[in-house]
């Protein structure tokens, strides 16, 4: 890891608990990736020690990786879970290529997660799962742990269920229940390692269990005896520290994409006091969204678990028409199914936010794995010419300021918005810098509350200069009585008109209102101003993308990076920016459906880089492919 | 919102500048002639009902009337107005949609809006045909129908909406006719006034592709002896001075028709439209066979249960009530969980 480097070793001291104090060296970046069976707690684990590490002030982007099937049978490939954190004490943009430490909790987890751990790395393994009927199951012919197979790397070979059952002998708990506390005492040696505090997971464990003292005495114990056995044990010669990193002052939390945007989605309708009303139908990677908002009710959000996504769309609709802030949130598979109700929405020309959490297709294709390919279907997927307005979040934290973007955009055009998210940043964390709400922008928009013609009448379709908008007559106000449709409307009146002049003034305009959004202009990130390359982004490449150029500059070869948050109607300078590079690269996780775009929009030949393995691009593939793009111009 | 004392309106009022495009002598108008009719009666401001339809013929429905209104698209018409409902109890929301639009695309919203009980009414248009796509057969077509694309008659068996409606356990289930307009108007009252989900199904004739469906529940000749009138709490009899009546037969799950000579007074069934148990009504919408002979009009089911609307608004004033300043407690929101300060 070029990132990954010592730092000088400190005296030693006496420990609290009166063990001479282990040597402590000091590293600016970590990746530790905790793997086990789906029923190991590893994405528990895995979020206690990110809120440990949180608490310490270094910055941290998290990955979690988790199988389809909810319980796969026990100790098998397809069962494995993991979860990567990445650590440093400078602001870091991907949760690591690959891991510095493995923690495997049994065969399967070793088995699957070898390959991404370098040479040299550090493997803490569970020996008591390493049974010759666990290394049957995933095709071990003898037992990695015996053999040279792992002599490349830092082997700790630690009894991790029979230490904690031993640990666990004096409670009160079953034998099952103190087998299930393993994860906890890898969590404490991994916390003793790292120098991490524990408070924060002591509370954690007190709020959790807090119907089941003896639970929660019990995980404290194993916390404790893998604390401890670090501490004792000669297999661990030193401890690691990563000081906290520079990072801008103010109160913090840990955030995923999804609890972000959710959170964005409340917040917006609070800026815009408007109620906020969710129609969903739970799919994966997007329903957690729907499970966060179902919970802030005093904040004016009512949720509908919808029969299915075309309904859901359809009671966010009714919930616009009526002054609301509708909203409906999925994956691709009920975008597809929201088609007809989204156009719906588009001749209509009311508020809608459609939040599209993508996972890998076609079909149910990988449900729990990240994917770009739904760019096309955001932009084109619909009958008829039935233009949206489209934006990206790129990152955990971002979902949050997107959300409120695609609220804002919705709300003072009237028109359907798509957001795009996608399993990577929807799962994955970050630390956030909480917002003033007085910062947050102001979304309110007016109702029509009188006639707007100048004859004294009400025309449904009458525009708003500046923004080109109809009014929002909702329905209960007086005097304003009208019907909409999907059939062709007359400009200004809204009466049904089949007249030919009249639908394509109407097709033109509704084409004209989307591209009249004013959308910030595109930034680029060009410290030398000497770059002759662009690499290009949406969405969550971002951080894979912005960690490779970081890397490229520091080795002085010079890129520039820019990244689209709004891909409908696309930033007024962008054609200049992509024309003022002699190249320019985009990299997507699909086959090339932004560079489709930008070709044919502004008929330049973009390098595409495309890959669709449902992970996120490593830095390090991204560097090496732009490093090569760089030296061929 | 108004608050205004609303002023007597007529059915003038309610009549839009539109102009209306049914085909002459379609059901359409009769309903629609009595819908603007009856609406001022209820004296709800105009501005506060609206009526949300799909696709069909019958969905045109909302541009004729002077109210807020949305034809929406094919069959969704529950969805989007449930969530007008849910989100804005003031509204009084009507829906409006057809044989295809409701039982065939529309089907599973049909059937759960009806399981939630929404506050909405729905007014089934059942020509038994689709209209505006120009005459195929309808999932309440009778089997063996012979239309454009069943040129040697059909092969499924048909949705009867009554019983439909009751297995999704409606709380207001009814059906009248396109030409009562007293009966019509009489069922459309009890709907407006009823508290969740009414389900009202029309039998209306399509003069052009599907004429005189109903003809035998509407001809002098034969209409006694074919429709049933159900009233609450009144015997169930008919034809003729009340020649025949509706049975329970001991060991029968079902209803049975008898000559009212046959049987002792005391065995007719008297109409309980408030029987909590579904059983009755459904029992009820059995009786008619696909002839047509012996089909009850009236409302069937009326029974009280808590609205889908109030219970979410009963969660969400209870949590309202604990709430603050807004952008407090949205502060408060973000900064929950696990925080740590940076100085
Ligand atoms: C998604 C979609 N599929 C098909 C149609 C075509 N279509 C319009 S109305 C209709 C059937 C209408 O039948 P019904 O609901 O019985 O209404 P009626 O015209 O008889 O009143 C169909 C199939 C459409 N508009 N949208
Ligand atoms: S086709 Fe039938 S239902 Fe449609 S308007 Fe004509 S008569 Fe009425
Ligand atoms: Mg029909």
């Amino acid at each position: 890891m070029a990132e990954h480097r010592e730092g000088a070793g400190q005296a030693g001291q006496l420990s609290e608990h009166g063990h001479p104090a282990k040597e402590i060296h000091q590293l600016d970046r970590v990746v530790i990736r905790f793997a086990g069976d789906s029923g190991d707690g590893m994405q528990l684990t895995g979020d206690r020690f990110t809120s440990e590490t949180a608490q310490l002030g270094n910055d941290i982007s998290t990955l979690p990786n988790f199988p389809a099937e909810i319980r796969a049978p026990a100790g098998t490939l397809p069962g494995v879970s993991s979860f990567q954190v990445a650590f440093a004490d400078y602001d870091i943009l991907t949760p690591g290529d690959a891991p510095n430490v493995l923690v495997a909790m049994n065969p399967a987890a070793l088995k699957a997660n070898i390959a991404d751990l370098p040479k040299g790395g550090t493997i803490i393994v569970n020996t008591d799962e390493f049974t010759k009927r666990n290394l049957a199951k995933v095709g071990y012919d003898s037992n990695p742990l015996e053999d040279d197979s792992l002599a490349g790397w830092d082997v700790h070979k630690v009894g991790l269920t029979s230490m904690t059952v031993g640990a666990l002998a004096e409670h009160p708990v079953s034998k099952k229940d103190a087998e299930r506390a393993k994860n906890m005492f890898a969590l404490g040696l991994l916390s003793w390692l790292y120098s991490r505090p524990h408070e924060s997971t002591m509370h954690f464990l007190e709020r959790k269990f807090a119907a089941r003292p003896e639970l929660v005495a019990a995980n404290k114990a194993a916390f404790n005896a893998g604390w401890n056995f670090g501490e004792t044990t000669e297999g661990f010669a030193v401890r690691y520290e990563v000081p906290p990193a520079q990072m801008a002052p103010g109160n913090y939390r840990n955030i995923t994409g999804n609890t972000a945007l959710a959170l964005g989605l409340v917040a917006a309708g609070v800026k815009a006091k408007l109620p906020v009303l969710l129609g969903a139908y739970p799919i994966t990677p997007a329903s957690d969204i729907l499970h966060e908002l179902s919970k802030h009710k005093k904040l004016g959000v009512t949720t509908v678990q919808a029969e299915d996504e075309i309904a859901a769309i359809g009671v966010a609709l009714g919930a616009a028409y009526g002054g609301a802030l509708g909203i409906t949130t999925t994956s691709g598979p009920g975008v597809a199914l929201k088609g007809e109700t989204i156009s719906l929405a588009v001749a209509l020309e009311l508020p809608l936010v459609i939040v599209d959490v993508q996972r890998a297709g076609p079909s149910t294709g990988l449900p729990t794995k990240t994917e770009q390919a739904d760019l096309n279907m955001a932009l084109f997927g619909r009958h008829g010419e039935a233009p949206v307005a489209v934006v990206a979040a790129q990152s955990p934290v971002d979902c949050f300021h997107a959300a409120i973007e695609a609220c804002r955009i919705a709300l003072k055009y009237r028109t359907p918005v798509i957001l795009l998210s996608d399993g990577y940043v929807a799962n994955g964390s970050e630390p956030w810098l909480l917002p003033e709400i007085s910062e947050l922008p102001d979304l309110r928009v007016e109702y029509a509350s009188g006639p707007n013609g100048e004859d004294g009448k009400f025309y449904p379709y009458l525009r708003d200069p500046e923004t080109m908008a109809r009014p929002w007559a909702v329905p209960g106000t007086p005097g304003l009585e009208h019907r909409i449709g999907g059939l062709e409307k007359a400009d200004k009146t809204g009466d049904i008109s089949y007249d030919p002049a009249n639908h394509d003034f109407m097709v033109r305009t509704r084409a004209a209102r989307i591209e009249a959004i004013d959308v910030p202009d595109i930034e680029v990130e060009d410290p030398s101003g000497e770059a002759k390359v662009l690499v290009l982004g949406w969405g969550s490449t971002y951080g894979p993308i912005g960690a490779a150029s970081r890397a490229l500059r520091q080795r002085g070869v010079n890129v520039a990076q820019a990244h689209l948050r709004h891909l409908s109607p696309l930033p007024k300078n962008l054609g200049e920016v992509l024309a003022s590079y002699d190249k320019v690269v985009i990299p997507e996780m699909n086959l090339g459906q932004l560079a489709h775009v930008i070709r044919a929009r502004f008929l330049i030949d973009v390098v595409g880089y495309n890959q669709v393995r449902g992970l996120p691009f490593t830095s390090t593939q991204l560097e090496t492919m732009l490093e090569e793009v760089i030296k061929n111009v | 919102m108004s608050n205004a004392v609303p002023v007597q309106l007529s059915a003038k009022d309610f009549k839009s500048d539109q102009e209306v495009r049914w085909c002459p002598g379609c059901g359409d108008y009769a309903i629609l002639a009595a819908m603007q009719t009856f609406l001022p009666e209820l004296g709800i401001p105009r501005e506060r009902t609206v009526f949300v339809s799909g696709i069909g013929c019958s969905s045109r429905f909302p541009y004729y009337l002077n109210t807020y209104g949305m034809h929406s698209i094919h069959g969704r018409a529950p969805a989007i107005a449930t969530g007008l409902s849910v989100s804005r109890p003031d509204l009084t929301v009507w829906v409006v949609t057809g044989d295809g639009d409701a039982l065939s695309i529309g089907g599973n919203h049909l059937i759960h809006a009806l399981r939630r009980n929404v506050n909405i009414k729905i007014l089934l248009f059942n020509n038994k045909i689709y209209g505006l796509t120009k005459g195929q057969y309808s999932p309440t077509s009778e089997i063996g129908k012979i239309t454009k694309s069943t040129p040697t008659g059909s092969s499924d068996a048909p949705f009867n909406p009554i019983s439909l409606a009751l297995g999704a356990e409606a709380s207001f289930v009814a059906r009248t006719i396109d030409s009562d307009r007293k009966h019509l108007q009489s069922v459309l009252r009890q709907a407006a006034e009823h508290q969740g989900s009414a389900f009202v199904e029309i039998y209306q004739n399509c003069n052009i592709f599907n004429d005189g469906a109903f003809e035998v529940l509407k001809d002098p000749e034969t209409r006694d002896a074919y429709l049933i009138r159900l009233e609450h709490g009144q015997p169930i009899t008919f034809g003729k001075d009340g020649s025949h009546v509706v049975t329970h037969p001991a060991g029968s799950f079902g209803l049975a028709v008898s000559e009212a000579g046959a049987v002792d007074a005391g065995e007719v069934l008297t109409h309980d439209a408030h029987a909590e148990d579904p059983a009755y009504a459904f029992a009820l919408s059995r009786l008619a066979g696909p002839d047509l002979r012996h089909t009850p009009v009236g409302v069937f089911r009326s029974v009280r249960r808590p609205s889908y609307d109030e219970l979410v608004r009963n969660q969400l004033d209870a949590a309202k009530a604990k709430a603050g300043e807004p952008e407090a407690d949205l502060a408060a929101l973000l900064n929950s969980g696990d925080t740590w300060t940076i100085l």
